[in-house]
């Protein structure tokens, strides 16, 4: 079977973004390979570990869940956005300060999604911040310093 | 994964088409969580994804006095994050607040949890104790049926060929009207339910229940409308004593399985558990 490229023109980290792909390549895979953006991670590819969580119009979603050619038009932010020419954004600082990774393959999914609470709720409770973050998993730390980072930011703003 | 064709139509009747034209192999996605999933596991040999988001109608929730029409691909999050909805649709949130994690409900919704249709399915059963109508469109017309007789099987559905799920028709029960959905799992969030109960009441002045409604989920091949434990209540006062009777009644109602989950006689003794809660937590609520 031939099956044509699709030809997806996108907004990634403020930056107008085009490229071709074939349908059934997910946006994980898209990002990684295609776009040349590697931050985003492969855990788990069905939705459990959050590891390739990204954000598309302002919702975290798990980028091995969906389809590169259904983001034609879209919003994209991926942890690639999060620094600028300032430096770090107080998330990762806070991560550093907190040693809230250790190997680092689940940071840039507890990042895009800790930024997706943060850019919405400035102020949340443990609580929430726990809910928030149970779509993502990490093998190494315990979560606990990550939870203590992600509090740390929120009461710092 | 298996190379598909994505098709993004405009309209349900463009959707139809080629669900018609391509049977088999042509499935509707709507948030994917389920689909993109199965496609890598192999259960699906699709040459083609039929992406409904792009379908104005399907995205789209009406809500107003009479009732709420949820279109088919509304992810999770639209409904949650509407305090009106939140309000008047209790047993709904329940369920829209715990499927997944957040990046899930981002994308996930009722019509694609109902059209699964697994007996564990964290949608259905406040579906059905909202007395919801399924809405369908297919080659030759729509339709529409009662959500509890959409399900036929563990994975099946009442869909016939071509057909799809349009949208998801809510009434409004107004004051006096409760719901409540918890499910039993070992770890806080991200799990497959054990067992798993949905119940609903709606009380007049006088303190008697005038309608009542109690599913059950994970003890059967297909989520359970208790129809039993939901006609005793009709007429009872809505006190403990009588969700305490209808709770009894709804455990043997069930027909749960063994598996590495859970045994039949812990299901049977949270299908009881759980009814009482539920329906003490749709008085708190109408109380509340
Ligand atoms: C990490 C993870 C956690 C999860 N946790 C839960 C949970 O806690 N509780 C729970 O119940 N589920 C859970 N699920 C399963 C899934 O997220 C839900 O069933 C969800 O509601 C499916 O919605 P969707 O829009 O993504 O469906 P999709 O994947 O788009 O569709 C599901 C099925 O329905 C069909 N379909 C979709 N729309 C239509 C339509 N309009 N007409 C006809 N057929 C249609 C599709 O072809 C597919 O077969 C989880 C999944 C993942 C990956
Ligand atoms: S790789 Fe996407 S959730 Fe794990
Ligand atoms: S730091 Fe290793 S998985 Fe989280």
């Amino acid at each position: 079977m031939s099956i044509q490229k699709i030809h997806v023109k996108t907004t990634i980290n403020g930056r107008p973004e085009e490229f071709l792909t074939d349908p059934y390549v997910s946006l994980l895979d898209a990002l990684r390979e295609i776009v040349g953006l590697t931050g985003s991670k492969e855990g788990c590819l069905d939705g459990n570990c959050g590891a390739c969580t990204v954000s598309i119009n302002g919702k975290i979603v798990d980028s091995c869940l969906v389809l590169a050619a259904e983001v034609d038009g879209q919003n994209l932010e991926t942890v690639e956005g999060m620094a600028t020419a300032d430096g770090l954004h107080p998330l990762q600082q806070a991560f550093l300060e907190e040693a809230a990774l250790q190997c680092g393959i689940c940071t840039p999914g507890f990042l895009v999604a800790a930024k997706g609470l943060l850019d919405n709720e400035p102020d949340p409770s443990e609580e929430r911040i726990r809910h928030w973050l149970a779509g993502n998993l990490c093998r190494c730390t315990g979560y606990e310093n990550i939870i203590k980072a992600v509090k740390k930011v929120a009461e710092n703003s | 994964m298996h190379p598909f064709v994505y098709a993004a139509p405009s309209t349900v009747k463009e959707a139809v088409e080629i669900l018609t034209k391509h049977g088999d192999k042509a499935r509707p996605m709507a948030g994917g969580t389920d689909l993109l999933v199965q496609i890598r596991g192999g259960r699906f040999d699709l040459d083609m994804v039929v992406d409904i988001k792009k379908i104005p109608e399907l995205t789209s929730v009406t809500n107003n006095n009479d009732g709420l029409v949820i279109g088919s691909a509304v992810a999770c999050h639209q409904l949650y994050e509407d305090d009106d909805i939140s309000k008047n649709y209790p047993g709904l949130i329940d369920a829209a607040t715990l499927i997944g994690g957040i990046q899930i409900q981002s994308r996930s919704g009722f019509g694609g949890n109902l059209c699964n249709a697994t007996p564990s399915a964290d949608g259905i059963g406040p579906l059905i104790v909202h007395s919801t109508v399924a809405n369908i469109q297919g080659e030759s017309g729509t339709r529409s049926i009662p959500v509890e007789e959409f399900c036929t099987g563990p994975g099946r559905n009442a869909l016939g060929k071509g057909e799809m799920l349009v949208s998801l028709s809510i009434p409004n029960k107004g004051k006096g009207f409760g719901a409540a959905y918890e499910r039993f799992i070992p770890r806080n969030e991200m799990d497959i339910a054990v067992a798993a109960v949905a119940s609903s009441i709606l009380v007049g002045s006088n303190g008697k229940i005038s309608e009542a409604r109690i599913a059950l989920a994970s003890v059967g091949p297909t989520p359970i409308f208790a129809k039993k434990a939901s006609d005793f209540l009709i007429g009872k006062e809505a006190n403990e004593a009588s969700f305490k009777e209808a709770a009894a009644i709804a455990k043997s109602e069930c027909s749960p399985i063994e598996d590495m989950r859970g045994t039949i006689e812990q299901r049977q003794h949270l299908v009881e558990v759980i009814t009482l809660r539920t329906l003490n937590k749709s008085l708190e609520r109408i109380e509340g």
